[in-house]
Parts: structure tokens; sequence; C-alpha cells
């Protein structure tokens, strides 16, 4: 195909240059997760082999979390696939400019996919038809994340290391998810999504099995959906 | 089951959440029933991350800046992603009132 090759080196590159102010995100939140990963009680490296085997950090996060809790390991899964649940939303918008890439691609390019790979990928779609050139571009902005987040990761497990726990480190688990929730919240049915969901997770933290964030994430969901009926 | 094997479960499981509609379900749109819940996923679960790790203390609510100078640490970064969405800023800040507090109250 003439042009193809072109295509493929403009894709990559605008892709991989336009995911670049995002990583002013991306990093601070992998050197958070290699900390906590670095003092978690199943090891700085099955920790921090969440990077490369899930590649979805507020799921990596809320695992190790989990596990170092004591919570049973059903519930670990369930609450980790509920969190990365929104990936269905993603694959569900990007599936008809994927259907037009290499067999190859359709199956290797989901394991990259992330929220913000697709924010990027799907605004530029919008824009132009060349499918090679698309492909490429999910690629570049994919890969890059993929490798700033694992350099992060490690750099963070080699830092925690050297950080006593009397700087409540763990404490920037919730801040990184706080800077995830404020824009997840775009209208009022999310807002009660998110109030519902916090609050409930509050009173039933106390719940069997860890299944408190279970109990709090399924009824803010509910809540959302009642809310939008109603306010329609 | 084994830790390693939970974090294989979860890393298959999430491929396949992304695979979904791309390599399985192709190009049919998806359905309002499953569209509907998914947009509230991401509100409901961060805010039962979050609210539980400031809010409680051994178990019960407390909300004094002495005993868990955790809860006005996070209403203060709260207010710093709302105005800024930078996660750096909110980090910082937020482990900065915290370490103040603990070390004036």
């Amino acid at each position: 195909m003439a042009g193809s090759h072109s295509q493929r080196r403009r894709g990559t590159s605008d892709g991989s240059r336009a995911v670049a102010p995002l990583l002013i995100g991306v990093v601070p939140f992998g050197l958070v997760f290699g900390i906590v990963a670095a003092g978690s009680t199943i090891g700085p490296w099955l920790g921090g082999s969440t990077s490369v085997i899930m590649f979805a950090g507020a799921a990596q996060l809320a695992t190790l979390q989990l596990i170092d809790a004591g919570v049973a390991g059903a519930v670990v899964i369930a609450t980790a696939l509920v969190i990365n649940a929104r990936h269905v939303m993603y694959s569900a918008a990007l599936a008809p400019h994927f259907q037009e890439f290499p067999a190859i691609a359709r199956f290797t390019l989901p394991y990259v996919l992330t929220d913000q790979a697709f924010a990027v990928s799907i605004v530029r779609y919008g824009d132009v038809t060349d499918p090679v050139y698309k492909q490429w571009y999910f690629t570049g902005a994919a890969l890059t994340l993929w490798i700033v987040w694992q350099i992060s990761t490690v750099v963070g497990i080699v830092l925690g290391a050297q950080v006593p726990a009397s700087w409540s480190l763990d404490f920037a688990i919730p801040l990184v998810f706080l800077v995830l929730l404020v824009p997840a919240i775009k209208s009022r049915p999310e807002l009660i999504a998110a109030l519902i969901g916090g609050g409930i997770a509050v009173a039933a933290a106390g719940a069997p099995y860890g299944l408190g964030l279970m109990i709090g994430a399924v009824s803010g969901v509910a809540a959302g959906v009642i809310a939008q009926r109603v306010m329609r | 089951m084994t830790n390693a094997a939970i974090i294989l479960t979860i890393g298959v499981g999430t491929y396949l959440l992304r695979l979904s509609f791309i390599g399985i379900l192709g190009n049919r749109p998806m359905p309002d029933w499953a569209m509907v819940p998914l947009r509230f996923v991401a509100p409901a679960v961060l805010a039962a991350l979050v609210a539980p790790a400031v809010l409680l203390r051994e178990g019960s609510i407390d909300l004094s800046p002495v005993t868990n100078p955790r809860a006005l640490a996070a209403l203060i970064a709260l207010l710093i992603a709302w105005k800024t969405k930078n996660v750096a800023a909110v980090i910082v800040a937020g482990m900065a009132v915290v370490w103040l507090l603990q070390a004036l109250l």
C-alpha cells in the first residue's frame, strides 16, 4: 500500500506526542504505586508485576490494598474486575475503528488499552480515516503510556524501599483515587453515584470477607442508574 | 488461592474486558442496559475506595484533625483536585497537610 509506511510513522509519533501532557498525571501515580508495592505484604516484585500483568493503576492499587487487608481471593478478583469494567465501554467505542485493523493488532492492542490511550485516540479518530494511521496512533499513545508506567513503577519500588512507615505514604493511595474521582463526576447522577458509593462503603466497612468496597460500589452504581431515570 | 493466582486471574479478566467488543462482540452497538450502569462504575468505585480510607479510623468515623488528620487533608486535597486536576499537586498538598497536622497536633 503506497504511503502506508509514512502513515505508520506519522501515526506513532502523533499518538506518542498526544499523551505527553498526560504523563504529568501518570508518573506520580506510577511512583505512588511502586512505593505501595515496596511496602506490600506480597513483596515489591510480585506487587510490581501487576504493572505488566494488569496495566491498570486503580485496580493494581486496590488489589494490593485488599490483599494486604487479608481479604478473600475471590473478593479481591471481583473488586478489581468491577474497577476495570469501564474498559468494556472503551472497547465498544473503539470496536468500529479497530475492525479495520489486522487481526494480530485487534488481539494485542486491547492489552494496552487504558483511560488515557482511549481518551486521546477516540478524539483523534473523529478527524482521520486512514486505518494504518489509526492503528499506529493508538499504538504510539498506548505504548508510550506502558513504558512510562513500567519505569515509574520500578523507580517507585526503589524509592519505596527507603521510605519509613512514619511518613504515612499509604495516604497517597486515597489521594490518587481522589484525583481520578473528581473528573469522573460530570453530572448530578454521577455525583449521586459517588456519594452513595462512598457512604455505603463507609457504613459497610466492617462487612465480612472484605465485601465493604463491593457493596459500596454496587450501591453507588444502582443509585446512579436510578437518579438518571428519575431526573430524565 | 495464592496471591500470584489472584493477580494472574485479574490480569486475564482485565484483558478480556478490554478485548470484549474489539475482539469478540465486534461492531454491534452496546445495549443501553449495559451502557448506563457502566457510566457510574468509575464514580461509585472510586468514592467507595476513598471514603473509608479517609473517614474511618479503627473502624469508626473520625473527623477530628487531631486523631485523624487524613479527613481534613483529604478535604483540602479534594478542593485542589477539583480546581487543578493536577495529580502531583494533589498528592504533595495532601501529604503536606497530613505531615503538618501530625507535627503540630
